[in-house]
C-alpha cells in the first residue's frame, strides 16, 4: 500500500468547554488530496488544531488514528515525526530563532539523531526550496516569522512542508491574505508534493484556491459535522451558489456555531 | 537586624596579612580603619531581596594555589573559558591566592602597560595604585561589605593603560577559586588614562556545591578624557558561594565605559554595576544576560549616573530563570541636575520557565533636569505555550523547542555584546546551565 492513512472517527472536540466538532468522521490516504470548505465558524480550523495537538483543544470522543497508530496519545512533536504536518493559519513568532535554524532543527528532528543533514545539505536543500517558492534568501537569517508579512508567512509554512515532506499535511487556510501571484506560487509548491506517497487536507473558505490545486475529494462543514461530500465538483457549484442550497437540503438552520450554543 | 556583627578576623591577622605580602603602609591603614568600620555599617539593603541572614562571614580567608606551567594541558575547570587553539596573548590566571600564570605581550609592556596582579602592583606601582583605590568610584565606608571588602582584600588584578596607548588584543584574567572553602576579597581596579583604550575580559570560576564561601569582590574602572573600555565578564561561582559583587565605573570627558556582563552565579547573588558619568559627552553601554536556577536568590541592579552634559547611558538586561530560582532585576538611570541633553535609556527582560521560578523587572528613571530625554521598557513573563506548540508542530521536542526560545530570548543581547571572547564563553555556560 502507497502512503499513509488518517483516520478521523466520531471525533468530538470542545474548547473551554464548548462543543465544536460533533463527530467528525474523514479518511485521508496517500496520494489523495481533500478539500474542506464551509462558512466561518463551524469547526473547519478546530479539526485542523486538534489533529495536531493544539494545547486548548480538548478531545472529549472519538478517535484518530495514523495506520492505526492512536495519534491522540501522541505529544504534539511526536505527531509531527509520525509524519503529520499542520500549516498554520497564524503561525507563532519567535524572536532571536532565525528560520533557518529552525528548519534544521525541525528537519533533523523529522529524520532522528544519527542521521542528521549535513549543514551543506541543508543550505542546498534550503535554497531550492527558497528559489521555487520565491522567497528572498535573506528571511533564512530573519527570526521566525518576526515582521513576516502575512503573504511571507503563508510561504513560510509551505517551505517548511516542502522541507519536511510529510505523510499527511493539513493546510488551515493556506490562501488567506495572499494576492493571485503568491497564490500561485503556494499552489505550485504544493502540486509539487502530490505522488501517492502524499496526502493532503486543504482547508479553505474559497473556492479560487481549488482553481489552483485541484482536489480529488471536497467535503462541506457544518455546525461541527461534515455534511456534504463529492468531488471537485461540489466545490464549484458551492462556489456559484454559495451554501444555502446545502442548508436547505439538509434542513439546517443557523450554521454558526456560536448561534447554536 | 544585623544577626551577626563580629567579624571572623581581627586586627592582628589583618597585619599580619599584609606584613607578609610586603604592602606599603597607606595599605595597611586602609585595612585598618575599614576593619573599624565594618563592626558599625550595616549591610547594603537591595531594592526587595533580604540578605540579613546570607553568609558573608564564614569561609577561609587565605590559601595558596600550584602554577600552571603549560596552557596546552589546562586544568579541565578552566577549559571552558579558553581556546586552546587561540590563546590570548595577554593572560592572568589567579588560582586561589597565587599568580598561576601571567603573561602581557613585549609590546604593551614596552608601552607603559601594567596587567598585574593586586599584590605586585601594590609594592611596584603603590602610588598609583593608591590614586584610585577606592576614592573616585567605590567607598570604604558604603556599607558593612565594601568595608569588609576593604579590610580583607585577598586577590585582584590592576591594569594601567598610559596616555593614547590603544590596546587591540583584549586582557583577560580567570580568578579560579579552587579550594571549596576559600573566599574571594577580590579587588580589580582598571585605569585607561586620556585617549588611551582597552578590552578586560574576567571570569570568575568556582566548584563548591555543598562547601560555603563568600565572594565580595570590588572592581573600579576609571576612563578618562577620551577613553575607552570595554568590559566584559562572565562569574560563575557554584552554589556554595554568597557573592556580593560590585563593579563600578567613573567616566570622564568624552569617555566611554561599555560593559558586557554574564552573571551566571549559581548561589546567592548581589550584583551591581553602577557608571557614573561625570565627564560630559560620556557615555556607557551595559548590557547582562543572566541564569538563575536550583534555589538561589539573586539581586540585580544596572544603574547609570549622569552628571556630565550630553552624556548617554544606556541599559539591556535579559535574566531567565528556572526550577526555584529568584531574581531582582533594577534598572536605575539617574540624570542629575546640570546633565542637560542627556538620554537614559534602559530595557529589563525576564523569561521564567517554571512554576516556582520568580522574576521581576524594577525599571527605575529619576531625573532632575529638563532638558533631556529618557525611557525605559520592561517585561516579565513565561514561555508562551502557543510558541512551544509550534515548534513541536515540526518535530522539535519540548525540550529542544525550549532551548530554541531561550536562546532567542538571550540573543539579542549575546549577539550585541562588544566582546567575541564573551559571547563564545556565554553561550557555552548558558548551554551548560540551562538544558
Amino acid at each position: 500500500m502507497a502512503g499513509s492513512t488518517l483516520e478521523i472517527k466520531n471525533l468530538h472536540v470542545s474548547i473551554e468547554d464548548k462543543e465544536i466538532l460533533k463527530g467528525v468522521d474523514l479518511t485521508i490516504k496517500g496520494g489523495e488530496f481533500h478539500a474542506i470548505m464551509g462558512p466561518n465558524g463551524t469547526g473547519k480550523s478546530t479539526l485542523a488544531s486538534a489533529i495536531m495537538g493544539h494545547p486548548k483543544y480538548e478531545v472529549t470522543e472519538g478517535s484518530i488514528l495514523l495506520d492505526g497508530e492512536d495519534v491522540l496519545e501522541m505529544e504534539v512533536d511526536e505527531r509531527a515525526r509520525a509524519g503529520l504536518f499542520l500549516a498554520m493559519q497564524y503561525p507563532s513568532e519567535i524572536s532571536g530563532v532565525t528560520t533557518s535554524d529552525f528548519l534544521r532543527s525541525s528537519m533533523n528532528a523529522r529524520r532522528g539523531e544519527g542521521n542528521e543533514i549535513s549543514l551543506m545539505n541543508f543550505i542546498k536543500e534550503m535554497d531550492n526550496v527558497l528559489d521555487y517558492l520565491e522567497i528572498d534568501k535573506n528571511m533564512a537569517q530573519r527570526y521566525l516569522n518576526e515582521g513576516f508579512s502575512g503573504g511571507e508567512k503563508k510561504r513560510n509554512e509551505i517551505l517548511q512542508l516542502m522541507l519536511l515532506k510529510p505523510e499527511i499535511a493539513i493546510l488551515d487556510e493556506i490562501d488567506s491574505g495572499l494576492d493571485i501571484d503568491a497564490l500561485k506560487i503556494v499552489s505550485k509548491g504544493i502540486n509539487k508534493l502530490r505522488d501517492e506517497n502524499f496526502g493532503c487536507l486543504i482547508i479553505t473558505h474559497y473556492q479560487r484556491l481549488l482553481n489552483y490545486i485541484t482536489p480529488d475529494f471536497v467535503h462541506v462543514m457544518m455546525q461541527g459535522r461534515v455534511v456534504k461530500s463529492g468531488g471537485p465538483e461540489l466545490a464549484k457549484r458551492l462556489e456559484s451558489e454559495g451554501y444555502e442550497w446545502i442548508k436547505e437540503e439538509l434542513g439546517i438552520e443557523d450554521h454558526t456555531v456560536e448561534q447554536n450554543a | 537586624m544585623t544577626v551577626e556583627t563580629k567579624l571572623p578576623y581581627n586586627k592582628e591577622y589583618i597585619e599580619q596579612f599584609s606584613k607578609e605580602r610586603n604592602e606599603p603602609q597607606w595599605m595597611l591603614d586602609l585595612r585598618l580603619q575599614a576593619l573599624n568600620k565594618a563592626e558599625d555599617l550595616e549591610l547594603p539593603k537591595p531594592d526587595k531581596t533580604k540578605i540579613g541572614k546570607w553568609n558573608f562571614t564564614e569561609f577561609k580567608h587565605t590559601a595558596k594555589g600550584e602554577e600552571i606551567t603549560s596552557l596546552q594541558d589546562l586544568p579541565v575547570e578552566l577549559q571552558e573559558y579558553l581556546d586552546e587553539n587561540n590563546l590570548p596573548e595577554n593572560l592572568l590566571i589567579q588560582r586561589n591566592h597565587s599568580v598561576a600564570h601571567s603573561t602581557l605581550s613585549k609590546e604593551l609592556e614596552d608601552k607603559g602597560v601594567i596587567f598585574t596582579d593586586i599584590f605586585t602592583a601594590l609594592q611596584q606601582h603603590g602610588d598609583l595604585v593608591q590614586r584610585y583605590y577606592m576614592k573616585d568610584a567605590v567607598s570604604v565606608d558604603e556599607h558593612r561589605l565594601t568595608a569588609m571588602h576593604a579590610a580583607l582584600m585577598n586577590g585582584g588584578v590592576f591594569v594601567y593603560i598610559p596616555k593614547n596607548v590603544v590596546v587591540e588584543a583584549p586582557l583577560q584574567a580567570i580568578f579560579w577559586q579552587e579550594d571549596p572553602e576559600l573566599s574571594m576579597f577580590n579587588h580589580v581596579l582598571v585605569v585607561a588614562e586620556q585617549g588611551s583604550s582597552v578590552t578586560y575580559v574576567e571570569n570568575y570560576i568556582s566548584h563548591n556545591e555543598n562547601e560555603s564561601t563568600v565572594a565580595n569582590i570590588v572592581t573600579e574602572v576609571i576612563a578618562q578624557d577620551n577613553a575607552k573600555v570595554s568590559f566584559g565578564a562572565v562569574d560563575n561561582f557554584a552554589a556554595g558561594t554568597t557573592a556580593y559583587n560590585n563593579r563600578r565605573g567613573v567616566a570622564y570627558r568624552d569617555a566611554t565605559i561599555e560593559w558586557a556582563l554574564g552573571q551566571m552565579n549559581d548561589g546567592n547573588t548581589v550584583s551591581e554595576n553602577i557608571t557614573h558619568l561625570v565627564g560630559e559627552n560620556s557615555l556607557s553601554n551595559a548590557k547582562t544576560v543572566s541564569v538563575g536556577r536550583g534555589k538561589q536568590t539573586q539581586n540585580f541592579t544596572a544603574k547609570i549616573v549622569h552628571f556630565g552634559k550630553n552624556s548617554e547611558g544606556y541599559i539591556l538586561q535579559h535574566g531567565v530563570m528556572k526550577e526555584g530560582a529568584t531574581s531582582i532585576f533594577n534598572g536605575i538611570g539617574k540624570i542629575e541636575h546640570g546633565a542637560s541633553k542627556s538620554n537614559a535609556e534602559q530595557e529589563s527582560r525576564v523569561l521564567m520557565l517554571s512554576e516556582k521560578a520568580r522574576g521581576d523587572a524594577n525599571p527605575i528613571l529619576l531625573i532632575d533636569e529638563d532638558d533631556v530625554t529618557a525611557g525605559h521598557a520592561a517585561s516579565v513573563g513565561r514561555v508562551d505555550p502557543l510558541q512551544l506548540y509550534y515548534l513541536m508542530s515540526r518535530g522539535i521536542t519540548q525540550e529542544e523547542a525550549e532551548r530554541l526560545i531561550i536562546h532567542g530570548f538571550l540573543a539579542p543581547v549575546v549577539n550585541q555584546l562588544p566582546i567575541e571572547a564573551v559571547k563564545n564563553q556565554l553561550t557555552q555556560v548558558i548551554e551548560r546551565k540551562v538544558y
